[in-house]
Parts: structure tokens; C-alpha cells; sequence
């Protein structure tokens, strides 16, 4: 016996609701979106007839490819450095007794939770040309003048690989917890050395912990238009700062559209990939 | 050595983390002008910023911005969460999923189309447009958070409430409530905080009537050094880890 | 024929201060099937985590065939385990799980497939080379572990309970395989497990352990019949203990007062003198119970009785507390096997089915029993 809906008020409810939300304020605006990014530019009413691709094509404009190129090299750099940093990291915290890891798990979250805006802006009294970094080089007279630390792609990277760090630290770390000991000694059994056990069995059981990681930071590191904002001056654009001149000044609303889906077909395309490693492992069932 | 080298590893870059934190609140009691030089022990910055009118209609803005984005989206994330954990419906993955890239795409993406919804439609930019977006981004955590808990939990309790006479109302109410209370207010609490540090989707959204902390604040560093953020930045991290700490406490207080 | 393949000399092993094992010696046969048994914390899965090369010793040296392996690591000891989890590399399928050793060893391609066809037939799984690990049941992932682990010839295997994860019937199956598996190969086999049943249902010897020392050694029915101590009879199976005092010692039996009965005993191997006191130790197949007007026998009564198929047990109720439990084979034409509870009965036993064993102070009280199923 299936109660009609009549007799489930509250669940009919709910379901409007929730729904309802989600329709309009998620699926709705991606949707405006693509339609926005195939439409023309208008100045006055933001959109206009006749629909084109001439957002698309633009996005392959010398100009802002070169923008797209090195915001993407700066990503990499900063997804490259958070790896490097987070690989090890998240390794040697897996295997640190269990009572100090609930500490150091929950330092690694504060960041989460704390004012990403506020953070950046700390890294700024460091870096600065009169700021901590240099002040400290000066007086310990390992260098005779200050570095210009600030406003430069070198400090766009760390910035971002500073707020980006634990996004990458904490999908590894679930995967390293993960990662048995047992299997470690089995390889071992079996005739392989570190190297080949590193190789064979390590590598491709963290390898959706690596993919979670570079997910959680390559998208948002081209998207964080606030980080050039305060540390890299105009020259060291991301993405997300062409989406926003081109939304909020420029008025140019299909273009930035269309390198907003251009983000969104990134996510895509990592969302996919870390979903064929996981199933690689067997974790989503198999079937 | 292996296990003193990891252990030196480990500390060097929590010290990293944060050491620009450490700066950011030191430098707020610092009462020199330029900013870079100590200049002795001074509470001056955080008073500037109590005689600064417009910097505290900010704060009272973003707190009631924080207050009522957190409230609903509690509200509406847990009962999507009760609805997906106990219902069967049609479109029941079309939901998870579009949670799940809610949560997943860059905010820069969900800024936009939100910007795009709110000027097509008519909503004038400013509390409103704000308090929608602000639940938007925050639903998923909660759910996620709510969902945790449910799964966590004996399924034939609501059976068993039924099977004494209680309607699917009655049950929600006296049991599913109660027994997701502390994942609803470790919820409340993520969902005030991640409202209070916005900036990427606050700045597409908002609107000269309503200006919010993390929007004067950003206005204020693209420019220079203000030794007032230093203080407003302090008082905003002091504030989220009390939050983190409270829901941390709610927690692990509950899984005993 | 009992040559020495494996060979432990006076291995010691301490974890924060707390001894696991205690100079311990143990020589293990060619082609034998030696398990250790022992509670848990007893000190046999480190033994066997210092065979394969996952722990150091921190004193005394493992030798195989006269070699010493002590300082090999794992990956350069002709031994293979077998995981109690089974530690199957999920990332791969069973083929390249059971090929992963071979293919450390850079055996040639045609022969590692040769070879891991021949395993996975061996244990039955030819038709499953291409399925990953989680596809498999408890069983059959267990038999990819001991492919994985035979494929490359070992000199021994080691087996760290590695059927304690599989449910009571699925490990009478596998126990039958293992057996067979090792008969066919002529490997050496160390097996570990808590439980005594699958121990003297298994092994060519059984290796008793406790507190990091080796408490009797021998065949299980020497470890059954002939209880090295207190010990190793509570541990291995279920013993009733009558205390007993001598009250004569003759040329090959003893005059033991045994509760107030005067019964004449088997000489013990050890020394006894007259008004020494002593364990008579009886399994629960060996008590009679007998028709409360019998001459002999204790007198007790019956508090339960449980109907185990081909045999019914009972507990009985001695008159001075002592519980007796008593096993005997269902013969439904013997009008005397009706007792009901309560009813008063008298236990008794043959002479000379009895062990004895001298009184020691004992460390473990009976309640501490841990004898886990």
C-alpha cells in the first residue's frame, strides 16, 4: 500500500521546498548561463539577440588566451607546489598516533573555516618590500637590498598555495588513513623494495586522494580573483578575474559566461577522472 | 630518524600555516603607522575601527546576513537531508548531484549565474539577493553534515515510533529532530561562518544598499596596508575559531 | 626424514618495555605443518612477523637451511604470507595480484602467465583471473591470498589466521583445502590461529604459546591426550580437573585420593612422593555417569544437559560445588542415558584414562579462560 501524497503532507512539503530551491536558485542560473554565453553583448540590457558563438571565439583571442594560458600555468604551479607539500604531509600525519592526529586534523581544518580575505592579506605583511620576509634577510645580512617579493607571479602562487594547502592535505590524508599497512607488508612479501612498492601499490591506491586534491585546488586556483587582487598587481591575472571584469566592468556578459563554462567543463572533466579512479579501486561498488 | 625527520616536516609547515596569522594578530596591537616597523603595544587600530560609522554598520550587517543565512539554510539543508535519507523519489540522484556540484564548483561559476538569475529576474541587489545566495552555497554543507548523522542511526527507531501511533510529522518531530540536533547546530554554526568570510559570491551580489565586513575589508587591501585590518582581520578570526571550536565541542559531545 | 628447514634460536622480542618473546627456540621440519596456538597477546603473530622479515628480532637469529636470515628484509626471504585479512592489492585484478611476485622477481611474460594459470587452478579460480578482489567472496579471496603467496615457491608458508575471518562452515572447507594445498605442494606450512580445534584438526605439530614462551610442543594428540601443564590443558579443549592427594606409591601405579575416593592411578613421569597432591585431569568423553546406587563414582547431581547430536553433554553439580562436565555418545536403546535435571547421579571414570599433572602456582585463574571460538 503506497500513501497517495495527500496523506503525506509533510513530505509533499518538503519536496516543494527543497525542490524548489534548488531549481530556481541552482539549475536556473547555470542555465541562464549557458544561454547567456551564446548570446550577444549589450551594454544597456547586458544580453541581446542574435545568438553566436562570438564569445567562444573570443575566449581564443590572442589577448585573453595569454591571460587563460598563464592564469592555467599559475594553477598548475600552485597545484604542482600544494602536491609536493601535501603528499609527504598528509603521509607522515596518517602515521602519526592516533591521539595527537584528531589535533592536527582539526589545525588543518581552522583554515577552512577562517577568513580566506584576512589570511592573504597577512601573507602581505610578510612579503612586502619593507615587510617581514625582507626585514628579516636584511638584518641576518643574507641580502644587501629587498627583494620585490610582492606583485609578482611568485607571489600570486604562494598566496594561493598558502590558502590552498589543506584542500589538498585532506583528501590525501583520508586516503593515506585508508591505505593498510598490511598491504604495504604484503608487497614487501612478495619480493618488491620500497621503491617498487612505492610504484605499484602506494601511488595507485592514494591516486584519488591526488585527484580529490588537485580538484579541490586547480579550479579554485584560477578562480580566487582576490589573491592578484592584493599580492599580484595587474600583470598576474587568474580566470576569475576576467570572469568578474567582464560581469561587473565591462559589461561584456557572454564572454564571461562562456570562460565561466569554460571552469565549469574543468570541474567536469577532474569530477570524471577521479570518478574513474575510484572505481578503478572498487570503492563505488563495481557494478 | 625517518620518524624524527616526518615529525620535523609536519611542524615546519604548521608553522608555515601560521605564521601569517600570528603576524596579522601581533601587528594588530602594533601601534605604528606604517605597518611593517613595532612600534609598541596599542589597542589603537581596534578603536579607529568602533569610531569608524560606516565599518560597523558593516559588521552588524554581515552578523545579521551570517545570522539569518545560517538559520535557513539549516532549516531547508535538513530537511533535504531527511528527505533524501527517508524518502524515495523520483529525481532522488538529480538532487544528490546537484548538491554535490553546488559544493564542488568554483564559487566564481555559482557567483555569476546567480548574478545572471537575480538582474533577469528583478531581485535588487542587496539583502535579498545576498541572503539567497549565501543559503545557496551553504545547503550542501549542511546536508552533508546532516546526512552524517543520519547514517549514523538506527533506522527501525522511526519505525518503531510509527508502529506506537505516531504520524510521519509527529515522528520527525520527536525523534528524527532530536537525534540530528547536534549535527544541525554543528551545521548552523559552518553555515554562519562561511557566510561571515564570503567575498567571491558577495561580490557579485550585493548592492550599494547593503555593504557587508568581508566587502569593506577587500575594498580596503587592494589599495595598500591598513593597519585596521590587521585589528577587523584579528576580531574575524578570533570569531570563526570560537565557531569551529563550539562545533567541534557539539560534536564529539553527541558520539558519546 | 624430520630434517630442520627453519630454525629459531633464542628470539626475543619486546614492544615498550613488554616482553613478547622470551628467548624462544623452535625448529621447524621440512614439509611439516607446524601451527602456533595460543591466546591472543601470546606472542605468535610476532613470531611469525619476525619469520617474514616484518619485525627485527632484538635478539637471537632465524636460520633457513643453515642461512641466516635474520637482518633479510621481507622482500628477500624465500617465504611468502598469507594475511589474515588477506591484503589483496585492490587496485588490481586476480591475476595481477597472484602475478605481482613473479613479475618482482622480472620473471619473462609467457611464464608468469604459465605460472599464475597454474595457481589460480590450483585453488580453483581459473575462471576468475580477470575480476578485481571486492567482486570475490570472503572465501575466494582467501584463496587468491594463498595463490598469490604459493606462486612463487616458497620455502614456507606463513598463514597468520587466515581463516578467522570466514564464517564456521566456509572454514571446515577451507580447512579440508589448506591440508590438501600443502600435501600437493610439499611446502612447509606455519599457521597461526587462536583456535584449538582448527589446530589439532590441521597440524603435523602444534606449537602451544603463552607469554612469549612455547608451553608444549609435540603432535596434537600428545597436546590433547598428554597436557604439558595447567596451561595447555585448559587451553586445548575441555578438561575437568579433580583435585587429587597420593596416598601410595607403587611400581607403575599411584593410590590417589581423589575427593574422598580411593582410586589406583597410572605413574606419572614425574616425581611423586606419598601425601603430594596433584591435578587428575579428565576430558568430558571420558567421565561416566553413573546410576547414583553404583558403588563408585562421586556423587553429584545433574543441573544441565544439552543435545549436541551424536553426543549429550551434561554438567553435573559435585556435592562439594565442583562443576564436572561430562560428554558421552547418544545411545538411545540405553535406558540408564535418561537422567533428567536435577536427578541424582554418581561420576566415575576407567582407570587409566586419567593425566596427572603436578600442582603449580598458577597464574591464571579458570574464570580467564580465553578460549575463543
Amino acid at each position: 500500500m503506497k500513501p497517495s501524497p495527500m496523506q503525506q503532507p509533510f513530505r509533499t512539503a518538503v519536496l516543494i521546498l527543497v525542490w524548489g530551491w534548488l531549481l530556481f536558485l541552482v539549475l536556473a542560473p547555470n542555465l541562464l548561463v549557458v544561454g547567456a554565453s551564446v548570446m550577444s553583448r549589450d551594454p544597456a540590457r547586458f544580453l541581446s539577440l542574435p545568438l553566436n558563438l562570438d564569445a567562444y571565439r573570443q575566449l581564443l583571442d590572442p589577448l585573453y588566451l595569454e591571460v587563460f594560458l598563464h592564469s592555467l600555468y599559475m594553477a598548475v604551479m600552485t597545484t604542482l607546489a600544494c602536491l609536493l607539500v601535501g603528499y609527504p604531509f598528509a603521509w607522515a600525519l596518517s602515521r602519526v598516533g592516533k591521539q595527537r592526529q584528531v589535533l592536527l586534523v582539526f589545525l588543518l581544518i581552522v583554515p577552512f573555516w577562517t577568513n580566506s580575505l584576512v589570511r592573504t592579506y597577512a601573507l602581505k605583511l610578510i612579503l612586502a618590500t619593507n615587510g617581514l620576509l625582507n626585514n628579516a634577510l636584511l638584518a641576518l645580512g643574507w641580502i644587501d637590498e629587498p627583494m620585490k617579493l610582492l606583485y609578482t607571479e611568485g607571489a600570486v602562487i604562494i598566496g594561493l598555495v598558502y590558502l590552498l594547502l589543506p584542500f589538498m592535505i585532506l583528501p590525501l590524508y583520508s586516503v593515506f588513513d585508508d591505505l593498510r599497512e598490511e598491504l604495504l607488508m604484503a608487497s614487501h612479501d612478495l619480493g618488491a623494495g620500497r621503491w617498487a612498492t612505492f610504484a605499484h601499490v602506494i601511488v595507485p591506491l592514494t591516486l584519488p586522494g591526488v585527484l580529490a586534491g588537485v580538484m579541490l585546488v586547480l579550479l579554485p586556483a584560477m578562480g580566487l580573483f582576490f589573491v592578484p587582487d592584493i599580492l599580484g598587481g595587474s600583470r598576474n591575472l587568474l580566470v576569475g578575474n576576467v570572469i568578474k571584469n567582464q560581469f561587473l566592468d565591462a559589461r561584456n556578459w557572454p564572454f564571461g559566461a562562456a570562460a565561466s563554462i569554460l571552469l565549469t567543463l574543468a570541474m567536469a572533466f577532474l569530477l570524471f577522472a577521479h570518478k574513474l579512479s575510484k572505481r578503478r579501486l572498487g570503492e563505488e561498488g563495481g557494478a | 630518524m625517518t620518524r624524527w625527520l616526518s615529525r620535523a616536516y609536519l611542524a615546519s609547515v604548521y608553522l608555515l600555516l601560521y605564521l601569517p596569522i600570528v603576524v596579522l594578530v601581533v601587528f594588530s596591537f602594533n601601534d605604528s603607522r606604517t605597518g611593517y616597523a613595532w612600534g609598541g603595544l596599542s589597542l589603537r587600530w581596534y578603536q579607529s575601527l568602533f569610531n569608524n560609522h560606516a565599518m560597523v554598520q558593516a559588521m552588524w550587517n554581515s552578523l545579521w546576513l551570517a545570522l539569518s543565512a545560517a538559520t535557513v539554510s539549516t532549516l531547508i539543508g535538513a530537511l533535504t537531508a531527511l528527505a533524501l535519507h527517508r524518502y524515495r523519489f523520483r529525481g532522488k540522484k538529480v538532487l544528490n548531484g546537484m548538491l554535490f556540484v553546488v559544493m564542488m564548483s568554483p564559487e566564481i561559476v555559482l557567483a555569476i549565474s546567480l548574478l545572471a538569475l537575480f538582474l533577469l529576474v528583478g531581485i535588487q541587489l542587496g539583502y535579498v539577493s545576498l541572503l539567497l545566495a549565501h543559503v545557496t552555497f551553504c545547503l550542501p554543507f549542511v546536508v552533508i553534515t546532516v546526512m552524517a548523522r543520519l547514517s549514523g542511526f538506527d533506522e527501525r527507531l522511526p519505525e518503531a515510533a510509527r508502529d506506537l501511533g505516531a504520524s510521519d510529522f509527529t515522528m520527525t518531530r520527536t525523534v528524527l529532530i532530536p537525534v540530528i540536533m547536534p549535527a544541525l547546530m554543528a551545521g548552523w554554526l559552518l553555515g554562519f561562518t562561511l557566510s561571515l568570510d564570503d567575498v567571491v559570491v558577495s561580490t557579485f551580489v550585493s548592492g550599494p544598499s547593503y555593504e557587508i565586513l568581508p566587502l569593506r575589508i577587500y575594498s580596503m587591501v587592494r589599495v595598500g596596508l591598513k593597519p585596521e585590518v590587521n585589528a577587523v582581520g584579528t576580531l574575524l578570526l578570533v570569531f570563526s575559531l570560537v565557531m569551529l571550536m563550539l562545533s567541534q565541542w557539539i560534536l564529539t559531545r553527541s558520539k558519546r | 626424514m624430520n630434517k630442520t628447514l627453519l630454525s629459531l634460536h633464542h628470539l626475543s622480542k619486546e614492544f615498550d618495555g613488554k616482553t613478547v618473546l622470551d628467548s624462544l627456540d623452535l625448529e621447524i621440519y621440512d614439509g611439516e605443518f607446524i601451527t602456533l596456538l595460543g591466546p591472543s597477546g601470546c606472542g605468535k603473530t610476532t613470531l611469525l612477523r619476525l619469520m617474514a622479515g616484518f619485525e627485527q628480532p632484538d635478539a637471537g637469529t632465524i636460520t633457513l637451511s643453515g642461512v641466516d636470515l635474520t637482518h633479510t628484509p621481507p622482500e628477500r626471504r624465500p617465504l611468502n604470507t598469507v594475511f589474515q585479512h588477506y591484503a589483496l592489492f585492490p587496485h588490481m585484478s586476480v591475476f595481477d595480484n597472484v602475478a605481482y611476485g613473479l613479475k618482482m622477481e622480472k620473471r619473462p611474460k609467457d611464464e608468469i602467465r604459465q605460472r599464475v594459470r597454474e595457481a589460480l587452478a590450483m585453488v580453483q579460480l581459473e575462471d576468475y583471473a580477470n575480476r578485481r578482489p571486492h567482486q570475490l567472496s570472503g572465501g575466494q579471496q582467501q584463496r587468491v591470498a594463498i595463490a598469490r603467496a604459493v606462486v612463487k615457491r616458497p620455502k614456507v608458508l606463513l598463514l597468520d589466521e587466515p581463516l578467522s575471518a570466514l564464517d564456521y562452515k566456509l572454514r571446515r572447507t577451507m580447512q579440508v583445502e589448506l591440508k590438501r594445498l600443502q600435501r600437493e605442494l610439499g611446502i612447509t606450512f606455519v599457521f597461526v590461529t587462536h583456535d584449538q580445534e582448527e589446530a589439532l584438526s590441521m597440524s603435523d605439530r602444534v606449537v602451544v604459546l603463552k607469554d612469549g614462551r612455547i608451553q608444549q610442543l609435540g603432535t596434537p594428540r600428545e597436546v590433547y591426550e598428554r597436557p604439558a601443564n595447567l596451561f595447555t590443558a585448559r587451553f586445548v579443549g575441555e578438561t575437568n580437573f579433580f583435585p587429587g592427594t597420593v596416598t601410595a606409591v607403587g611400581e607403575n601405579e599411584l593410590r590417589v585420593d581423589v575427593l574422598g575416593l580411593a582410586r589406583t592411578l597410572r605413574k606419572p613421569t614425574f616425581a611423586v612422593a606419598e601425601g603430594q597432591r596433584l591435578h587428575v585431569l579428565l576430558r568430558p568423553e571420558d567421565i561416566r555417569v553413573l546410576d547414583p546406587a553404583d558403588a563408585d563414582g562421586l556423587p553429584g547431581k545433574i543441573v544441565e544437559r544439552n543435545y549436541k547430536g551424536s553426543t549429550l553433554d551434561s554438567v553435573i553439580h559435585l556435592a562439594d560445588g565442583t562443576e564436572v562436565l561430562a560428554s558421552e555418545f547418544f545411545d538411545e536403546d540405553d535406558p540408564a542415558f535418561d537422567y533428567r535435571l536435577g536427578e541424582p547421579v554418581k561420576v566415575s571414570w576407567v582407570d587409566g584414562w586419567e593425566w596427572l599433572l603436578p600442582e603449580e602456582v598458577d597464574p591464571t585463574p579458570a574464570e580467564d579462560r580465553t578460549v575463543e571460538a
